[in-house]
């Protein structure tokens, strides 16, 4: 019993890691139509960002370092998906090949240049030691990681969920999502909303590139490309542009590789994700919920 | 003076060369119809105006230039649209569809609800659960809820229950009290009750300028020229 509800635990926290890198590509995706294959570098930037400045925050102690480098990380991983949108993306509307090959194209060389720069290994992050210990429930000893993380996608999905419904930008996107041309013949510049999303987004992964390297104790510069192959899945699975949606799969698909890693086989958990793929877009071919934010 | 000026304005759609080169002027004040049969290039034309498709030629609002406006500034301008599919936002409310429309804070939701109460009390049922002739008083109200020098209405009576096309012709004609009006409308009826001057296409050209009333009052100019029998009754 306590063997799965550690698996369990576990798997819902990865499903959490998930959750924050498909987020912004659902929204991404559901808004302006872009499949932004450089999702994995703003998770890259946000780690990097953040175990750069941890390391030259030697002054303080861990607890408020950690917390300034992710703050550090955070804000990295914004600006950068931000000028990645007004640079890369906006001059390139409407053309989707480009657009694939634009991104595809950088987000390989954001791991190159960063590997060019700190070298292919993965760096230890110092982090709080609470981080690093277990909490026993019923018998299980759950890593504190797992509720961090799980806390962290729970905080994401409410605010998101709250920024959408509630203010006249969530609005816009919410629109936006169904019609871009409507909302622009009501004399909406949607191509602000493009950049807010994109920050948006470009955070969220930030926020998963910090906390994944809590979860796996260092920065890997290789991280941003392997979490979007499953960032991908889960978005489809979801259905493009839709949080809720969204939310569920990063579940499913989480407890799904964590179950199938322990009672099938070690390995199997990655091809049971795939396979779960293929019968829901079979049953359902525009994801579990359809296309709304 | 006219108050919209159309000159020489061409748009293609993959290989089609919808509009040739149309010309024609909107006057201030009042409606002016486009008509014409269908797939002659009239929602082209006015989305052509929105800027929502690839166009070449002159459009001028009051005398500035606006042909190469994106969208949501030539909508600034004052130009307010109700486009021929509704296009509500299914996924929003009704107070959030008009919410989203708001584009300063003294939005005329008084003259909104007068025109249709029935939105002030599905405020907030979601649009995409609304009838036809509902989504339709959504589209229009989003359009009066400003301020706008002129609107394009593109077919707002099409697919409408009798009683409906009675209730859109009223807000049509009250917003023509208000604001300038560039109508397209197969429901010639509506027409005649609301329209001044009629401009009428065929194949991506202008055919006829003039009045309304004299267009309509002649059973051979409808016949060749809109490929309908008569005027029909007033809705």
């Amino acid at each position: 019993m306590s063997t799965l509800l550690l698996l369990t635990i576990t798997g819902v926290g990865l499903g959490a890691l998930y959750f924050l890198i498909a987020s912004g590509l659902s929204l991404i995706y559901g808004l302006m139509g872009v499949l932004n294959f450089a999702h994995g570098a703003f998770l890259t930037v946000g780690a990097f960002g953040m175990w750069y400045a941890e390391s030259k925050l030697g002054g303080l102690g861990v607890l408020p370092r950690f917390l300034v480098a992710s703050l550090v990380g955070l804000v990295v991983g914004g600006v950068f998906a931000a000028l990645v949108e007004l640079v890369l993306i906006r001059p390139l509307y409407r053309r989707h090949i480009e657009q694939v090959l634009v991104t595809v194209g950088l987000g390989l060389a954001t791991t190159a240049l960063v590997v060019a720069i700190w070298g292919n290994d993965a760096r230890p992050i110092a982090y709080p030691g609470w981080l690093g210990r277990t909490t026993t429930v019923a018998g299980a000893h759950v890593p504190n990681d797992r509720w961090l993380l799980i806390a962290a996608a729970v905080v994401v999905l409410v605010a998101l969920t709250t920024f959408l419904k509630r203010t006249r930008y969530g609005l816009i996107i919410r629109a936006g999502v169904e019609n871009r041309a409507m909302v622009t013949a009501l004399g909406i510049d949607v191509r602000k909303a493009f950049t807010l999303v994109f920050a948006i987004g470009g955070v969220a992964a930030a926020l998963a590139g910090i906390l994944g390297n809590v979860y796996f104790t260092t920065a890997d510069p290789n991280r941003g490309t392997s979490l979007l192959i499953f960032a991908f899945i889960v978005v489809v699975i979801g259905g493009l542009g839709s949080l809720r949606g969204t939310a569920v799969a990063a579940v499913v698909v989480g407890l799904v590789q964590q179950y199938a890693n322990y009672y099938a086989s070690t390995g199997l958990g990655d091809l049971s994700v795939v396979l779960l793929l293929g019968l829901v877009l079979l049953a359902r071919p525009r994801g579990l919920s359809g296309a709304f934010a | 003076m006219s108050l919209l000026s159309v000159r020489d304005l061409h748009v293609h759609l993959g290989e089609s060369h919808v509009l040739q080169g149309i010309e024609f002027d909107v006057p201030e004040g009042g409606v002016t119809a486009l008509l014409g049969r269908n797939g002659v290039g009239k929602t082209t034309t006015l989305r052509a105006l929105m800027g929502l498709v690839d166009r070449r030629g002159s459009i001028t609002l009051a005398g500035d230039e606006i042909s190469a406006t994106p969208t949501h500034r030539i909508v600034r301008r004052g130009v307010g649209y109700v486009p021929e599919d509704r296009d509500v936002f299914a996924g929003l409310t009704v107070e959030e569809n008009l919410r989203l429309a708001e584009r300063n804070g003294d939005a005329r939701y008084d003259l909104v609800y007068d025109l249709f109460p029935e939105l002030r009390e599905r405020g907030r049922q979601l649009a995409g659960t609304l009838s036809g002739g509902q989504q339709q008083m959504v589209a229009i109200a989003r359009a009066l809820l400003n301020d706008n020098r002129v609107l394009l209405v593109d077919e707002p009576t099409k697919g409408l229950a009798p009683a409906l096309v009675t209730q859109v012709a009223d807000a049509l004609a009250r917003a023509s009290e208000l604001t300038t009006v560039l109508l397209v409308e197969q429901n010639l009826g509506v027409v005649q009750r609301v329209a001044r001057d009629a401009v009428v296409l065929d194949t991506g050209r202008i055919v006829h300028i003039g009045p309304a009333r004299e267009l309509l009052a002649s059973e051979e100019m409808v016949h060749r020229m809109l490929g309908v029998g008569h005027a029909g009754d007033r809705p």
